[in-house]
């Protein structure tokens, strides 16, 4: 350990106040006791699916389609999670298999 | 029904919808104490880390920040770089976290990509009160963490079974509520621009930076293309 304790906390310190303000920032700039503008709401009711989509990409952003196994697990497995969750719109179905998928193929197929 | 019942009622409701976050919070949580154990930290710190900081890439981000030189004023900016994307989850979040009292700040701090990824793409069940539903499940999300630190950090060593790929559980998190949302047709725009930002953020910037660029993309579209989108 290369930090004194005390350092170790102000550390941690400052990276909670840098998480929290990105948190918190929004929520100051429009406070709930009046509405904000029709822009902010229109922007806000968009973002969702955007984010989620940018999160599914972010998840897979370190797969490597050039070397092996060139992203072929997470391609199946992508394809088994989307198959089963329009087949039986469970989510915890479409979770569960997906992962199970992934997982035999990165430990047992292409190990 | 008295309040301890309610929020009992609350948190079975929410529960099954924390289970994917749990599998992956154990997950990457243990393996977080276990890399904070190798650089020499241990679990008072990697516990204290998760909890007051509770920003899972961020955190793995700053073990090499507390093995190197001491510059706090380096990991609150890297930081807020890094924990960027909650910005638009607050926006998105300013409408369903109104009117919560008490329990909006506490909210507002535990909110990470899957607490809102779950907020926003389900509706709470009818029969349990909307702000004991929220508060359950972003209690749950954080304290899966905190565990799941708490778990690697001690038993790391000890953990012999192979959970190679068991962290996919969080993409296909992602992946099924995007799904979700999909479903509904006026959401279906507002997707297809998140995976193109995206796909062009990671082209053009890499893995690494690809964050806050799609993000920018991501509002310029939604800015240019307001009139054709909404009303």
């Amino acid at each position: 350990m290369l930090l004194t304790p005390l350092q170790t906390f102000v550390m941690i310190l400052a990276i909670a106040l840098g998480s929290g303000l990105t948190r918190f920032t929004p929520f100051f700039l429009f406070p709930q006791k009046k509405d904000p503008p029709k822009l902010i709401t229109y922007i806000g009711r968009s973002l969702p699916p955007a984010m989620m989509g940018l999160l599914v990409v972010f998840c897979l952003k370190g797969v490597s389609v050039t070397s092996a196994p060139h992203g072929i697990p997470e391609l199946i497995a992508i394809l088994v999670i989307t198959a089963v969750h329009l087949w039986k719109g469970n989510v915890l179905l479409s979770i569960g298999s997906g992962t199970v998928v992934y997982m035999v193929l990165v430990q047992g197929v292409f190990s | 029904m008295d309040k301890k019942q309610e929020y009992k009622k609350a948190l079975y409701a929410a529960f099954p919808h924390s289970i994917p976050v749990l599998t992956g919070f154990l997950v990457l949580g243990a393996a977080y104490g276990v890399l904070m154990q190798k650089g020499g930290y241990g679990t008072l710190w990697s516990v204290m880390m998760s909890a007051l900081a509770f920003c899972g890439s961020m955190q793995f981000v700053a073990i090499t920040l507390l093995t190197t030189v001491f510059d706090p004023i380096q990991a609150f900016l890297l930081s807020i770089m890094v924990n960027a994307r909650h910005l638009f989850y607050g926006l998105a979040m300013l409408e369903k976290y109104k009117g919560m009292g008490k329990a909006r700040a506490f909210l507002i701090y535990t909110l990470c990509d899957e607490t809102f990824s779950i907020v926003s793409s389900i509706t709470p069940p009818e029969n349990v009160d909307k702000k004991h539903f929220y508060l359950s499940l972003s209690l749950l999300n954080y304290a899966y963490w905190v565990l799941g630190t708490f778990i690697g950090s001690v038993l790391g060593r000890f953990i012999t079974f192979s959970t190679k790929g068991l962290d996919f559980v969080l993409t296909a998190l992602f992946l099924v509520l995007f799904l979700e949302q999909m479903k509904k047709r006026e959401n279906r725009i507002s997707g297809i621009i998140g995976l193109v930002s995206a796909g062009l953020g990671l082209l053009l910037f890499g893995a690494e930076n690809m964050v806050i660029p799609s993000m920018i993309f991501i509002l310029i579209i939604l800015l240019v293309g307001r009139k054709k989108l909404c009303c």
